[in-house]
């Protein structure tokens, strides 16, 4: 059997003390878990519950206090800028906020080509077609590329920076809530890109949520965090379909269901209906 | 239309005057009966949060409306703020999506409530701070007493979203106008705060409007809905008609959207293109780029609200030769 090809243990994440007045936060408690290639992970909790600061450690944007983050069979914890530069090409980011994660000034073409010229993989003679490429991949149209991101919809935005993380030809994306401040009509199609790029190009997936019903549909498997530790894990499908802890159940029945539409009816109290047969 | 409509709104107009003239919400109208619930949906640019605030007369200067905003009775369209001055906090409110933006950082919890009870009632300093500790405790703050003598950046934001509900009903106002409460806030904390939202109004009759970009909030909470495109009316209706039966495409994709619960395809269906911005739309309907039904026609002549059945109104050209399930329209489509 294959080593995973992100493996995390015990992970330690700790926010030191501000002052007198503000305790250091335990922020991520040993928590572990693998990724496999090919495979979406999703870590699934509330704001607090640490998902975000997992994924900061696992990018190594913030050095865990302990624990191990190995990735591809090399222990990311212990190794210092600047090799961690160029293992980080392994492992990108896609961030929340569409419009923050883009520069205001540049234009989509030189934000899709900025990390391979930082990487020095720049060839004026093929750079052009290989972004023209990037803008494919992600079902933007060329003419894009002479926007700034002010011009483009948060949708087509966030397009922009999942071309801008596949520049690098990573094997894993790190994505944190990468839907979840596109306008609903948008959601799907984003979310659909992700499943497809995994299709088409094998890439694995940490993919950060709180919407225990969009994971159903995106993830192989759910971790779902509370307070800073994994309570519930397994197939995506049975953490949905079948929660064990009161947690995930909360979290579960917290996102409002069109399915079960309850209607007030004439006497002013509410009842569930049957299920709506267009949901 | 029915007689007892607490809010009457009428061919809402909004224009934004500067730098030129541009219409935001075009010919919008809806109804808000007392105790009940008319949920706003629309996406970013569709022109719902300036409509929510058009009925309280809070729009930044520069913007003109027309049309007819009627609240019990009275015309508000070109009201002066005497007009308003009398019902703001008193017999309508304001909760917005920022807690912060409303709340005072120097002044403790339980004096800004206090303070929003003397601006309305002629009650001493004492009953003022008793009513607004009996405020708090009503929505769900626990330890009322002593938590109103905490400032706001003591509370988490659940808590301040409380807090600035229970600061808008203090005064037990007739109407409360929600702009997107708990987008913010994680979703075990929005369900709580919908919850209370719901309370409120069946304990107190209170009518509320909710604008959110959410329709399956929608689809739990309200009783009526408003579905908005480019600052245009899309659909609107019982919310059970509405949202079991669609008949405008752009909300039949919303729909078809949401991540099913119990569907085998890891694909969803999707919306191609992005939402039209009011100010901007296009010639014809709004949605017609985006819309898997739309004809020439569509994109040459803008529709009109027709009403479907019985209350329930859609704006669109091919109302009547849809396909009964008009999710269908957006089974195949995936980007």
């Amino acid at each position: 059997m294959t080593a995973p090809l992100l493996e995390v243990r015990d992970l330690v994440v700790r926010y030191p003390a501000r002052g007198r007045r503000t305790p250091p936060v335990l922020a991520v408690d040993r928590i572990s878990f693998t990724v496999d290639a090919g495979e979406t992970l999703a870590l699934v909790g509330e704001s607090g519950s640490g998902k975000s600061s997992t994924a900061a450690a696992v990018l190594m944007l913030r050095k865990p206090e302990g624990g191990s983050v190995r990735f591809g069979g090399r222990e990311l914890t212990t190794v210092e800028e600047p090799g961690l530069r160029t293992l980080r090409r392994g492992f990108q980011p896609v961030f929340q906020d569409p419009y923050g994660a883009l520069s205001p000034r540049t234009t989509v073409f030189d934000a899709v080509a900025e990390p391979l010229r930082v990487q020095g993989r720049w060839d004026p003679a093929t750079g052009p077609a290989r972004v023209a490429e990037l803008l494919d991949l992600v079902h933007l149209d060329r003419s894009v590329a002479r926007r700034l991101p002010h011009e483009l919809s948060g949708g087509q935005c966030q397009r922009v920076g999942i071309a801008r993380a596949l520049a690098s030809e990573p094997r894993l994306l790190v994505l944190d809530e990468p839907v979840s401040a596109l306008d609903p009509s948008m959601r799907a199609g984003v979310v659909n890109l992700f499943t497809e790029l995994q299709d088409e190009l094998g890439l694995a997936q940490l993919f950060i949520c709180h919407d225990l019903t969009l994971v159903r549909h995106v993830a192989h498997r759910v971790a779902v965090l509370h307070r800073g530790r994994i309570v519930e894990s397994g197939p995506a499908r049975q953490v949905c379909d079948a929660p064990t802890h009161d947690y995930t159940r909360e979290l579960l029945s917290s996102v409002p269901d069109p399915d079960r539409l309850t209607v007030k009816d004439g006497h002013g109290w509410r009842h569930a209906s049957s299920r709506c047969e267009l949901a | 239309m029915s007689t007892e409509a607490l809010l009457e709104v009428r061919g809402l107009r909004i224009t934004a005057t500067r730098p030129h003239e541009v219409d935001l919400v075009r010919d919008v109208s809806f109804e808000v009966a007392a105790g009940e619930m008319l949920a706003v949906v629309g996406e970013s640019g569709a022109g719902k949060s300036i409509t929510a605030r058009a009925v309280l007369g809070l729009l930044p200067a520069g913007m003109r409306v027309s049309g007819s905003v009627r609240f019990d009775g009275e015309e508000l369209v070109g009201a002066s703020d005497a007009v308003y001055r009398k019902l703001w906090g008193h017999r309508m409110a304001f909760v917005p999506q920022d807690a912060l933006s409303v709340l005072s950082p120097v002044h403790t919890v339980g004096d800004q409530l206090a303070l929003a009870v003397r601006s309305v009632r002629g009650v001493g300093r004492k009953a003022a701070l008793e009513r607004a500790v009996a405020a708090l405790d009503r929505v769900g703050i626990p330890d009322a007493a002593r938590r109103a003598r905490a400032y706001p950046h003591e509370f988490s934001g659940g808590m301040r979203q409380r807090a600035v509900i229970a600061m808008a009903t203090v005064n037990d106002p007739d109407l409360v106008v929600a702009d997107e409460p708990t987008t913010a806030l994680d979703p075990t904390v929005q369900a709580r705060i919908l919850d209370l939202l719901d309370t409120l109004r069946e304990r107190a009759g209170m009518a509320v409007v909710l604008v959110t970009h959410d329709l399956a909030v929608a689809a739990v909470h309200a009783d009526r809905v408003l579905v908005m495109y480019a600052g245009r009316h899309v659909e609107s209706g019982p919310v059970h008609r509405v949202l079991r039966n669609p008949r405008a495409p752009y909300t039949a994709g919303l729909l078809a959207s949401l991540p099913p619960r119990h569907a085998e395809s890891r694909y969803l269906p999707a919306m191609p293109g992005a939402p039209v911005t009011t100010g901007s739309p296009p010639a014809g309907c709004a949605f017609a780029l985006r819309c898997p039904a739309a004809t020439d026609h569509c994109t040459r002549h803008e529709p009109e609200p027709a009403e479907w059945q019985d209350g329930h109104w859609a704006s669109c050209h091919r109302l009547a030769e849809l396909p009964r399930r008009t999710t269908d329209l957006f089974a195949g489509s995936t980007a």
